[in-house]
């Protein structure tokens, strides 16, 4: 079982130090990814998704910081912890783009507007590959780019990205991520800024891409039905930390954490009958700057028990196999 | 590219036709004419002017044919033989004058563009880079400083210090052996000795200025997703940032690289009178004291027509540089 694992993120620890005091973004994050299996990481905006990728790659704003934790990819060189890698050296370098790609959310500004996709598809290429000509690099472009279903991929590599439309600039995005075979995608917000015919199109790609290639791929979303479409298992954030995290299965028909049945009740559902508005969770996301004490849910919880959920933080519970809460409502008191 | 140019060229022509009329225009506002100012000269200074003689001198300088006849005249000559005219208060072609100046105008204005670039870009650079550095402020109070003080103010004050702390007195761009010596090694050589002086004084506002806007543009795009995009491939920081944000934060900049052109021509005026420079710009400055009309008109066309020209420049560099723009210009057509 351990030889299959890919990616480990022990205690992750990254917080933003701004003038206006410090934000925990990630605050003690713990996950494994599998290889050839599909990670979803969800929750609603600011609660550290995508700061989490950032730390993997270690490409976070000039003011985040991984304060604490590791993070673990095992290579066939055996296993790097990414963590303690300073961020502009080589060997950090040597694993973005090669070991680990990353899709971006929004496809409009990802790329270059100065520069041709080709340029750009080439330059990933040409940096990780040793022995490639410029023509080879060339070649291997437009086959990447017809690979990724853009029509035409010949005469589509000497386009500049303002000639493409919003989901061609996404499978270019996905053609240059996948450039150089990398054991891990990390696909943050994917489909966010595309329209729903272009989300599935791009999301079936990717799982596609995936099976053939064999690669694993961290899907960060806020979307619920992107999740069961694609993940094999969940993890479930709010606010910096992992509330519950299991096999998808189990997140959607045996949902533990408050936060997560909340999340799941929030969801239309085609068949079932409208009576009234959509349900929505209670309250505020809190002030960044001034976390809640205790569960960081406790301000929105249905079930907030006073004198327990506001004085300690719970510990997480194996409740099922793979199956982990963060929840004194399932014991840890 | 080449059909837009032939045509940016065919537009100039009408341009230039309106130019040509609103400078003569503009030269003829103002109430009186050379003779007013030269007749009014020599009675104050005591020598006696009958009207006979006002009369003849009217003929002599063509001042009684109407407006429409003297313009007719004057761009006729431009034309057809490149004559610009005489100058009534130096009592030679205007040609002539403009020849003697425009070589060392040339010369001092190259040296500080070229200063203005190079530093002035480059500490941009260096300020976006390591924003909210010790050096960022640094450099962003000398900027500020820099573009608030007006050029010859600071032409005066280092003027008094050269003067009151080491005694030299800083004036024109010679030694007093070689200001009417003909052209030599040795005169070469002096006027390097002296040129550093009005370049630097000339330069600081420019210098300023491109340090803030550099800072500013490069600021926007080392936010936008494209960089934390090229990161993630593995590109190392330099190459990334000259590859990518420094280059298209360049492209705003060279669109006002046209307006140097005018600039190249006459000097900065200002300081140049003060610092006493044998360059245009005083020259311009006492030709429309005097009501010099022939000369005054000739130096503000040809900056006029040096303007247009450079915007010309700007925007074909600006459409090299820049596929956005240039692909703009062909789907409009």
């Amino acid at each position: 079982m351990s030889n299959n694992v890919l990616l480990e993120v022990k205690n992750l620890k990254t917080y933003f130090f701004l003038d206006e005091g410090v934000v925990k973004a990630v605050d003690g994050v713990n996950f494994k990814i599998e290889k050839g299996k599909t990670f979803g990481v969800v929750g609603e905006s600011g609660c550290g998704k995508s700061i989490t990728a950032h730390s993997i790659l270690q490409i976070l704003p000039p003011r985040g910081k991984i304060v604490e934790g590791e993070i673990i990819l095992h290579t066939e060189n055996g296993p790097v912890d990414l963590a303690k890698l300073n961020s502009t050296s080589q060997e950090i370098r040597d694993i973005r783009g090669k070991e680990i790609a990353m899709v971006f959310q929004e496809p409009m500004t990802a790329l270059a507007p100065v520069y041709t996709i080709g340029n750009q598809i080439m330059e990933a290429i040409l940096l990780h590959q040793k022995n490639v000509t410029k023509e080879q690099a060339k070649k291997r472009a437009i086959d990447l780019l017809g690979r990724v279903g853009i029509p035409n991929p010949e005469k589509r590599v000497d386009a500049y990205p303002f000639e493409l439309s919003g989901g061609m600039r996404q499978r270019a995005m996905i053609a240059m991520a996948m450039s150089s075979n990398p054991s891990l995608l990390i696909a943050d917000e994917p489909t966010t800024a595309l329209d729903v015919t272009i989300q599935a199109q791009i999301l079936d790609l990717i799982k596609n891409l995936q099976k053939e290639m064999g690669m694993a791929t961290m899907l960060i979303t806020h979307n619920m039905g992107v999740v069961a479409e694609m993940a094999d298992d969940v993890a479930v954030m709010y606010l910096g930390k992992i509330v519950e995290s299991a096999p998808v299965d189990e997140i959607f028909y045996n949902p533990k954490h408050p936060y997560t049945v909340a999340l799941l009740k929030s969801i239309p559902k085609v068949g079932k009958k409208v009576k009234g508005r959509l349900e929505s969770i209670e309250g505020m996301v809190p002030d960044p700057y001034n976390l809640p004490t205790g569960c960081r849910f406790h301000t929105r919880c249905p079930s907030y028990m006073k004198g327990i959920c506001d004085k300690e933080e719970p510990p997480e519970i194996e409740i099922n196999t793979g199956h982990k809460v963060s929840c004194f409502l399932y014991g840890g008191r | 590219m080449a059909g837009y140019v032939v045509r940016r060229l065919l537009g100039l022509i009408p341009l230039l036709f309106i130019l040509s009329v609103v400078v003569f225009l503009i030269i003829e506002l103002p109430p009186g004419d050379f003779l007013t100012v030269y007749v009014e000269q020599l009675r104050t200074s005591g020598v006696l002017v009958s009207e006979e003689e006002v009369a003849r001198l009217v003929k002599q300088y063509a001042l009684d044919q109407p407006l429409y006849m003297r313009y007719i005249t004057w761009i006729k000559n431009i034309i057809l033989h490149g004559d610009f005219g005489r100058s009534f208060r130096y009592n030679r072609p205007v040609v002539d004058l403009i020849k003697e100046r425009v070589a060392l105008s040339a010369l001092i204005s190259l040296f500080s563009i070229v200063f203005v670039w190079i530093v002035g870009v480059s500490i941009g650079i260096y300020s976006a880079v390591k924003q909210y550095s010790v050096f960022d402020y640094v450099f962003t109070f000398i900027g500020f400083i820099g573009v608030s003080v007006p050029s010859f103010l600071l032409a005066l004050l280092i003027i008094w210090f050269a003067y009151t702390k080491f005694g030299v007195y800083i004036s024109g761009l010679f030694s007093q052996q070689y200001v009417d010596a003909p052209w030599s090694w040795a005169k070469f050589l002096d006027m390097l000795k002296h040129i550093w002086v009005p370049v630097i004084i000339i330069a600081i506002s420019g210098v300023a200025g491109n340090i803030r806007t550099m800072r500013a543009n490069l600021l926007d795009e080392l936010r936008k997703q494209y960089v934390t995009v090229a990161r993630a491939k593995g590109l190392s920081e330099t190459r990334l940032l000259l590859k990518y944000p420094i280059r298209i934060a360049v492209n705003p900049m060279i669109s006002t690289i046209g307006w140097t052109l005018p600039a190249i021509f006459s000097g900065e005026s200002l300081a140049s009178i003060i610092l006493n420079l044998p360059t245009i710009g005083p020259l311009l400055m006492q030709a429309l004291l005097a009501q010099d009309m022939y000369l005054a008109g000739s130096l503000i066309l040809i900056m006029g027509a040096l303007t247009l020209v450079g915007t010309l420049i700007s925007d074909i560099l600006l459409a090299w540089v820049d596929p956005r723009i240039r692909y703009r210009n062909a789907g409009g057509e």
